[in-house]
């Protein structure tokens, strides 16, 4: 994209400062597009690391490896899905485990960043996790082992015990993941380690950006500072968690242009937990989502288990899901079936749309130059929602199909259905003829049926490596009994059949 | 004695802490360049331009090679001679390297290889197995076909015949470490490599060859891999090969690792393959005649497919006793990536294959598929003798000298085969080590599977939705390399005049625990603490003309080799001690880190200083070669295994018959490592040889579209098993007999024979899928949600 002129000549500058005095950087003076810099500073293990002029899209894994030859951390896939990059990030909130290979640098000023390399205590006394592992015979080529260990020590941190759910975004090729699951039930309930037990103190400044209306890489720390900026950078690229623009500049090689990132304003994230309405800031994380809906939602807290892995739920955020506007994403199916209200800004003017509504087109949404999503709100109701998402692996896998649906009965007749589906279009999209073909109807098989063969009507799906156009409506339509049959008490889930 | 000692991998204690260091972790010298290929988006084509000044222009490139720009003949094929390193006016499938960017960062290199214009003249690609008949494109002149008896007469005159077809998709190899290598130019020409390969011999020879060298020129080192699966039996030469080639252009050190999705688009795969059967069986489901007929997509390149498509076929009885039968194997030529080694080597396809047949029948006739199996077991413990035949010759590829790559043809020669009748494989070896009934008798019992089973059909009689399933599976597995020339090893160590002990071999460490296992061995033979064994790198400067870490050998052949070489030290020291104590050497022990001579006891550093200062030779090579083996892989009759493996498991599931969703439920495996080196280690390769195996036929599914483009070509659309895929109740143990050939310490081999133990899972899918109603579901591979919904749907009508 064009630059103003301003800031080409300050970019130019910046370069050259940054060939002088970072020549040992592998990305710096080599990368062939114009980049942008800024300065961060953050806590590395014990050190505080202050880099001035980093390129923005600099990841946290290629800073640890090339730049500081630091390289327990592993580079198994360059795309968020194999987790052996994994990285412990702290900041006021706490610590979390997320992929370093799609972290850009901006994204952890402020925070302090723990690796393989610092877990074991000063003394060099192992973590519990890593003595656990040796002791299980927990690696066996060890190349996804620190990625496994660092997961298992933020897990070990934050005394989360549903190993399966913690480990899901790591993957293992040798040991079957058997003696992993058994080295982490050994670890649990040990004391964490000495050096460990107040990782958010001393968290150090982070860098500012000077003048940041005018410059074009920029971290704002509020929505009103964000919808300034913005207005006046109307193309620019905005990065929340950056599960998806990540793998835009490491797989794609995008220029992203002009960029905020998101992650310090705080008024965009959280949850307000309110009387008819849950209201999710945009910058909360899939994470902070599933904890918050999980009281009024089961359902739909138990597919967010299952989207992406923990590393990624901890990074991306019900904002980037929305704002995206993807048709697979598993976001909006569930927030559609509840009758989501997004409430968008752009500059001052504020507004809210039903979230059906954002969605136009396959990669066209309701959503002017400059505008972005601020929040999405839920309404507060009895609960009917079950989600069922279908994908070839149960954890960390893009839907075939995911169907929300949330059939509403005054006795045994239909009064509403919000069958909203992801998969199925180019967009996000409720089964306007299955619902009609409920409505007044009992809550029966024979209903069930009918509204099944209405739904042929609403989706005409693709086939793609994912499943083929035949699976993904028959599926579809299955839900509906599967709906049923889940009502009536029968079991439906094969996750939930154990011995 | 460390032997048979649960002991942690070597490198444990490396892997948690992060300081186990692969090859794109060692630091590299100043000025290191890096490299990336430009890859064909065309899958069958002639370069008719190329416009590559948008990539050299690119920042950071310091040069852009093509074809033309190659001094000398660097092919990477580790058989026929038929992989250019760079595409050389045709191009075969999409992702074949056309040129190679040399740059001053990875990202550089990889930006700028996106760079290029390359005009190709497109041709019809041929994809897909109908596609390679119609246009007879072939490795080898014609179908292989092995046969004993007389197949024909005896499905005849069988009372019962049933015929069906098993499709099984390849595999991705997924090594969490990609391919990676490291050149260093040496003075004189010379070039040192690292290289993440389970093959240095071969990376030496492809990169001597490239640079006009001879082979002593070049020295590979490899510590360890992040995994390797057969993946880096061959796929490796390419980038050795590119970095020895740009460290001679650029006199710099050369550094090249694949993205992942390169990793995926350029490297082969597991071979994909459809077998058809024709059965003729009794009512009671026991085989009287068997024919089968494979078809495999090699891809575009032979590399392995010749031996990998012979494993097919000498694994098609797996545990089962076959009088008459015949196999017949095409080997196609398609546009694809060139299929290549994967844990089992054609194997687990061969053995799905015949029990696919039994799970067919058993349904057919509905009888409990654990009873076919059993029907048609091969007897335990029976014992056959052989006499001779001999065999043919075969034409030798161009590149002869890759000996020691499994595609490398095979000697002729008198081959001494076993005369028909008695207990004998399709290819005429008699089974005289079969343990197959009194194991599966054991693991019946552990896994309570008659009861399990009668509690699943009362289970599924109930559910309206959900079905469960249960299958038990056996494997018996050929172990040998069937080229029988690579049936060898060596090793070199050195005793230090403290003790300390430094040991060396020609095998790989890919994460299977190999080097630990070895270091047992060593610790055993001199009586010392496993401290006092240094391991090192493979590296062919000290042991030369290795055979691939492959075909699961690694322990047998390196163990004996070692225990050569510990032994011939050993012997020295005894003779000196002997001398100066006044004992009969033959009374000398050694143990617990003590050499016990007549009535002295003195340590082994001491020993090791004595016999150093009377000038005794602490340092020894060692060697060995596998005994018995020899056979005609074109007749298809001799002895190409020296023992077989067994092993059983048995596998619960249930499925969602409204979506084909499935899950594992509880697996219970009892498995034979013979006298195991180390049981914790062989159990790892139980449990994840198991969960690979189930992986490849479940949740990952390669796909290509149309145009031969790879559509699957990262982890977020090829699923290999995640931690929760994990059966949630998983038995495994071993088998507790030594082996009765003679293997270093009575081990067996144990890489590749759990893998097939997967295809319980796949056999307990079809089991639950028979739940849900009278017909055979005729479940194929992989069974994703998908497969596993449309066999439901063929069960009900």
């Amino acid at each position: 994209m064009a630059l103003p002129p301003t800031s080409l000549s300050a970019d130019i500058a910046r370069a050259a400062f940054y060939a002088a005095s970072n020549a040992a950087h592998p990305l710096g003076p080599l990368v062939p597009r114009l980049v942008k810099h800024m300065d961060i500073t953050f806590l590395l293990n014990e050190e505080v690391v202050s880099l001035t002029g980093v390129s923005p899209t600099t990841t946290l894994l290629d800073w640890l490896r090339e730049a500081r030859g630091l390289t327990g951390t592993k580079e198994g896939c360059n795309e968020g899905d194999c987790g052996a990059c994994t990285v412990m990030i702290t900041d006021e909130a706490g610590s979390r485990a997320l992929n370093g290979c799609i972290l850009f640098l901006p994204q952890i000023n402020g925070k302090r960043v723990t690796t393989i390399e610092g877990l074991a205590a000063p003394d060099g006394a192992m973590h519990p996790a890593q003595q656990a592992m040796v002791e299980h015979h927990g690696s066996q080529c060890g190349f996804c082992t620190p990625g496994f260990v660092v997961s298992m020590a933020t897990a070990h941190l934050n005394g989360a015990r549903d190993h399966d759910v913690q480990l899901a975004g790591n993957l293992c090729r040798c040991t079957g993941y058997a003696p992993i699951i058994r080295a982490a039930e050994a670890a649990e309930g040990t004391p964490v380690p000495e050096h460990l037990r107040d990782l958010r103190g001393g968290l150090p400044q982070a860098a500012e950006v000077a003048d940041a209306l005018a410059a074009n890489v920029v971290q704002p720390s509020s929505a009103d500072e964000l919808a300034m900026w913005f207005e006046a950078h109307p193309e620019a690229t905005l990065v929340a968690g950056a599960t998806d623009v990540g793998l835009w500049v490491t797989k794609q090689f995008r220029d992203l242009g002009d960029v905020a990132f998101l992650g310090r304003c705080a008024d965009l994230r959280g949850v307000e937990d309110g009387a008819d309405t849950i209201r999710f800031g945009a910058m909360t994380t899939m994470t902070d989502v599933e904890a918050a809906i999980a009281p009024y939602y089961p359902s739909f807290a138990a597919m967010i288990r299952r989207y992406g892995s923990v590393q990624v739920r901890n990074a991306a955020t019900i904002g980037g899901n929305i704002a995206n506007g993807s048709p697979i994403g598993d976001g909006p199916p569930a927030l559609i079936a509840l009758g989501a209200r997004l409430h968008l800004c752009k500059g001052g003017a504020r507004r809210e749309i039903a979230l059906e509504d954002f969605f136009l087109d396959y990669g066209k949404q309701d959503r002017a130059p400059g505008e972005f999503v601020e929040a999405v709100s839920v309404p507060k109701q009895k609960d009917t929602l079950r989600c069922y998402k279908l994908s070839k692996r149960f954890d960390q896998d893009i839907s075939a199909v995911c169907g929300c649906l949330s059939i509403i009965r005054e006795g045994d007749t239909i009064t509403e259905a919000r069958l909203a589906y992801g998969g199925m279009a180019g967009i996000p999209k409720r089964a306007a003829a299955a619902e009609a073909a409920m409505i007044e109807q009992p809550f029966s098989e024979a209903t069930m049926r009918a509204a099944m063969a209405a739904m042929a009507d609403d989706f005409a799906p693709l086939s793609d490596m994912r499943a083929s156009a035949g699976y993904r409506l028959e599926t579809a339509q299955n839900m509906l009994l599967r709906y049923l049959h889940e009502m009536q008490g029968h079991q439906t889930n094969v996750q939930e059949v154990s011995l | 004695m460390s032997v048979a000692k649960s002991l942690p991998h070597d490198a444990a204690r490396l892997h948690v802490t992060g300081a186990a260091r692969y090859v794109d972790d060692i630091p590299t010298p100043q000025g290191t360049l890096h490299l990336a290929f430009g890859l064909s988006t065309v899958a069958a084509g002639r370069i008719t331009a190329t416009d590559l000044s948008a990539a050299a222009d690119a920042p950071g490139v310091v040069r852009v090679l093509t074809a033309d720009d190659l001094a000398h003949d660097c092919d990477v094929s580790p058989s026929n001679h038929d992989e250019p390193l760079l595409a050389d006016g045709r191009v075969h499938y999409v992702g074949q390297p056309i040129f190679l960017v040399i740059a001053t960062s990875h990202l550089a290199a990889r930006m700028a290889a996106k760079l290029g214009r390359i005009e190709i003249a497109e041709e019809t690609p041929i994809l897909t197995i109908e596609a390679a008949l119609a246009a007879d494109a072939r490795f080898e002149d014609g179908p292989r076909i092995y046969q004993k008896g007389e197949p024909d007469a005896a499905l005849e005159d069988a009372p019962m015949r049933l015929s069906g077809r098993m499709e099984m998709g390849g595999q991705e190899h997924f090594y969490l470490e990609g391919q990676a290598a490291l050149a260093l130019p040496q003075d004189n020409g010379d070039m040192v490599v690292h290289s993440s390969t389970q093959h240095p011999t071969e990376i030496q020879h492809k990169v001597a060859h490239a640079i006009g060298q001879p082979m002593h020129a070049v020295r590979v080192e490899t510590r360890r891999m992040g995994g390797g699966f057969g993946g880096k039996e061959s796929q490796g030469n390419a980038l050795a090969v590119a970095c020895a080639v740009a460290a001679m252009e650029t006199g710099r050190c050369c550094k090249m690792r694949y993205d992942r999705d390169d990793d995926m688009i350029i490297t082969g795969k597991r071979h994909d393959f459809r077998i058809d059967y024709t059965v003729g069986h009794d009512a009671d489901g026991r085989i009287q005649a068997i024919e089968f007929t494979h078809y495999t997509r090699c891809g575009w390149a032979m590399d392995l497919s010749l031996p990998v498509a012979d494993r097919a076929m000498l694994h098609s009885d797996n545990a089962y006793h076959l009088e008459h039968v015949r196999i017949t194997s095409h080997r196609l030529r398609t546009n694809t990536q060139s299929a290549t080694a994967y844990r089992g080597f054609g194997g687990p396809q061969g053995v799905l294959g015949i029990e696919k047949v039994m799970d067919h029948l058993a349904q057919e006739l509905g009888l409990d598929p654990l009873a076919v199996r059993r029907a048609n077991y091969y007897a335990d413990n029976r014992q056959e003798t052989s006499a001779g035949k001999a065999i043919d010759g075969r034409e030798v590829p161009a590149d002869a000298g890759d000996l020691a790559s499994r595609g490398a043809p095979q000697a002729s020669g008198d081959v001494s085969v076993p005369q028909s009748g008695g207990q004998t494989t399709p290819y005429h070896q008699p089974v005289t080590d079969c343990i197959i009934n009194a194991l599966t008798d054991r693991l019946a019992d552990s896994a309570d599977y008659q009861a399990r089973r009668a509690a699943i059909a009362a289970w599924n009689a109930d559910q309206p939705v959900l079905k469960r399933g249960i299958a038990m599976t056996p494997v018996k597995f050929g172990i040998s390399f069937t080229l029988t020339h690579l049936n060898q090893a060596g090793a070199l160590v050195h005793v230090y005049q403290d003790g300390s002990i430094h040991l060396n071999h020609g095998g790989t460490e890919m994460g299977q625990g190999l080097f630990q296992k070895i270091a047992q061995v060593a610790a055993s033979r001199f009586g010392v603490p496993l401290e006092a064994v240094k391991i090192t790198a493979t590296d062919t400067g000290k042991v030369p003309n290795t055979s691939a870490t492959a075909a699961s050998s690694g322990s047998d052949l390196n163990g004996m080799a070692v225990q050569n070489a510990c032994d011939t030290i050993r012997g020295r020291i005894a003779a000196h001690l002997a001398e100066r104590y006044r004992c009969d050497a033959r009374d000398i022990a050694f143990d617990g880190g003590m050499v016990q001579a007549g009535a002295e006891r003195i340590s082994f550093a001491a020993a090791a200083a004595s016999a150093y200062e009377n000038r005794i030779s602490l340092s020894s090579t060692g060697f060995y070669k596998t005994p018995d083996i020899e056979w005609d892989r074109i007749a298809g009759r001799g002895r190409p295994f020296f023992y077989f493996a067994y092993g059983a498991a048995c596998t619960e599931v249930v499925i969602d018959t409204l979506t084909g969703e499935n899950r594992i439920l509880r697996t219970d495996i009892l498995h034979d490592a013979g006298a195991s080196l180390n049981p914790a280690l062989d159990i790892g390769q139980v449990e994840g040889g198991y969960v690979q195996g189930a992986g490849w036929l479940t949740t990952e599914e390669l796909v290509w579209d149309d145009k031969g483009n790879l559509r699957t070509h990262a982890p977020s659309t090829y699923k290999i098993p995640a931690c929760s895929d994990r059966p949630d109740v998983f038995n495994v143990a071993l088998w507790d007999e030594p082996n009765p050939a003679q293997t270093i310490y009575r081990s067996k081999a144990v890489g590749e024979p759990p893998f097939m133990l997967g295809i319980s899972a796949f056999m307990a899918l079809s089991d639950a899928v028979s739940a849900c109603g009278a017909a055979y579901g005729d479940l194929q591979a992989p069974a994703t949600a998908e497969g596993v919904l449309r066999a439901v749907q063929k069960a009900r009508n």
